[in-house]
């Protein structure tokens, strides 16, 4: 595998367009056919791939949940700001993963058709691009929202491009449980951009995502195990065995049902809500007792269970933060 | 760099259409400091 540091120099920039790198110490060829080859600058629409607006999407909304389940009162303008400060971050993060992973991301069914590995893009490009938008969406949260907000964005952002891309994700296993970190930010944000502190419930929103992150995602690597292991990423079903990663599922599955109603028990939301996280986490674990208990019929096996239970973990977070939000209007408007 | 005629045409295609985007981006942040500022000077919060 070659990262990025190697590729400075001569040619550096045009070694993504050949995809994956090869182990071929064929430095004269790269550079002759960086000369030879036409640098044509990346379109804008390949520097929006690059932020991976999909992942941006959960983001974003999980952080405008946190900021209107949070007590108290956000200027519109304000709250706008906050918002486009976490896209902008998730954006810079995202790109500076793709830049490292640009030689992995060519090995994977999965990732292969994105600008880097597809050779649209200069490595240099996705790098600054990722820097220069992580420093933005840093500078502007501090200057217009708090400076409290802007340093737990720039801790996301370095837990996600360097703390999972570059040091969890190709050293161990457990890389998604402790890099699901990443994905928890935004809601805490979302509720320091409005309140200014750190309180339990922001704490609990972190939570529940941390814990729904494993099952999610183990979910999705069971059905690309393949992909991962071709890579040479240590994803829990390439490296614990699937029958060990499905007893997890379960496992994490079985935790986030409590950890889910948590902000109804210590009194942070309504009945609305704690009903519905039940109702949601019950569901949840009822799709991942057939994968807990499951082995794998084959090559042709489609693995059906493990492709819904990933399904619904995306809308399972939708459904719980948009059950958080109706919780806070629906208390707001005193109907409940 | 010798560049074919078609490839020229992608070149300023794709030039032209980055600086549009640019620009634009460039302007909303104007309007968006432009509020910010407003916002934060009367003590909204």
């Amino acid at each position: 595998m070659v990262r990025p540091s190697l590729l400075e120099g001569p040619g550096a920039d045009m070694a993504p367009r050949y995809g994956r790198e090869q182990k071929c110490n064929c430095r004269v060829e790269r550079v002759m056919t960086t000369t030879t080859a036409t640098q044509l600058p990346a379109d804008w629409r390949d520097f929006f791939a690059l932020t991976k607006p999909r992942v941006m999407s959960l983001v974003v909304f999980t952080g405008l949940c946190g900021m209107i389940a949070a007590p108290g009162h956000i200027h519109p303008v304000l709250g706008f700001t906050a918002i486009l400060c976490i896209a902008m971050g998730a954006g810079g993060a995202a790109a500076l993963n793709q830049w490292w992973e640009a030689d992995l991301d060519a090995g994977m069914k999965r990732t292969a058709g994105r600008p880097l590995p597809q050779g649209r893009m200069d490595r240099t490009s996705a790098r600054d691009f990722g820097v220069g938008l992580s420093a933005a969406s840093v500078l502007l949260m501090g200057l217009a929202i708090g400076w409290l907000a802007g340093v737990i964005l720039a801790v996301s952002i370095f837990y996600y491009s360097v703390v999972y891309t570059i040091w969890l994700k190709p050293r161990t296993p457990q890389n998604i449980v402790i890099g699901g970190g990443a994905g928890a930010f935004p809601p805490l944000i979302g509720w320091v951009a409005v309140t200014g502190d750190i309180t339990l419930m922001p704490v609990l929103l972190f939570a529940i995502i941390f814990f729904w992150t494993p099952p999610h995602f183990w979910a999705l690597a069971l059905f690309v195990k393949s992909d991962y292991a071709k890579v040479g990423i240590p994803m829990m079903p390439v490296v614990a065995g699937e029958a060990s990663t499905r007893k997890q599922i379960l496992a994490y599955s079985v935790l986030l049902l409590p950890l889910s109603a948590s902000p109804w028990f210590i009194g942070g939301t309504g009945a609305v809500y704690g009903i519905a996280a039940l109702a949601l986490s019950a569901l949840f674990l009822a799709l991942s007792v057939p994968v807990a208990f499951r082995r794998k019929a084959g090559d042709e096996d489609s693995m059906k269970p493990e492709k819904r239970l990933f399904a619904y973990s995306v809308f399972y977070l939708f459904a719980l933060f948009a059950a958080l939000v109706a919780d806070r209007l629906l208390s707001v408007q005193g109907i409940i | 760099m010798n560049m074919t005629p078609e490839e020229q045409a992608e070149f300023t295609r794709r030039r032209k259409g980055r600086n549009f985007v640019v620009a634009g981006l460039l302007l909303a942040f104007v309007v968006l400091f432009f509020f910010i500022t407003i916002v934060r000077i009367g003590g909204a919060q």
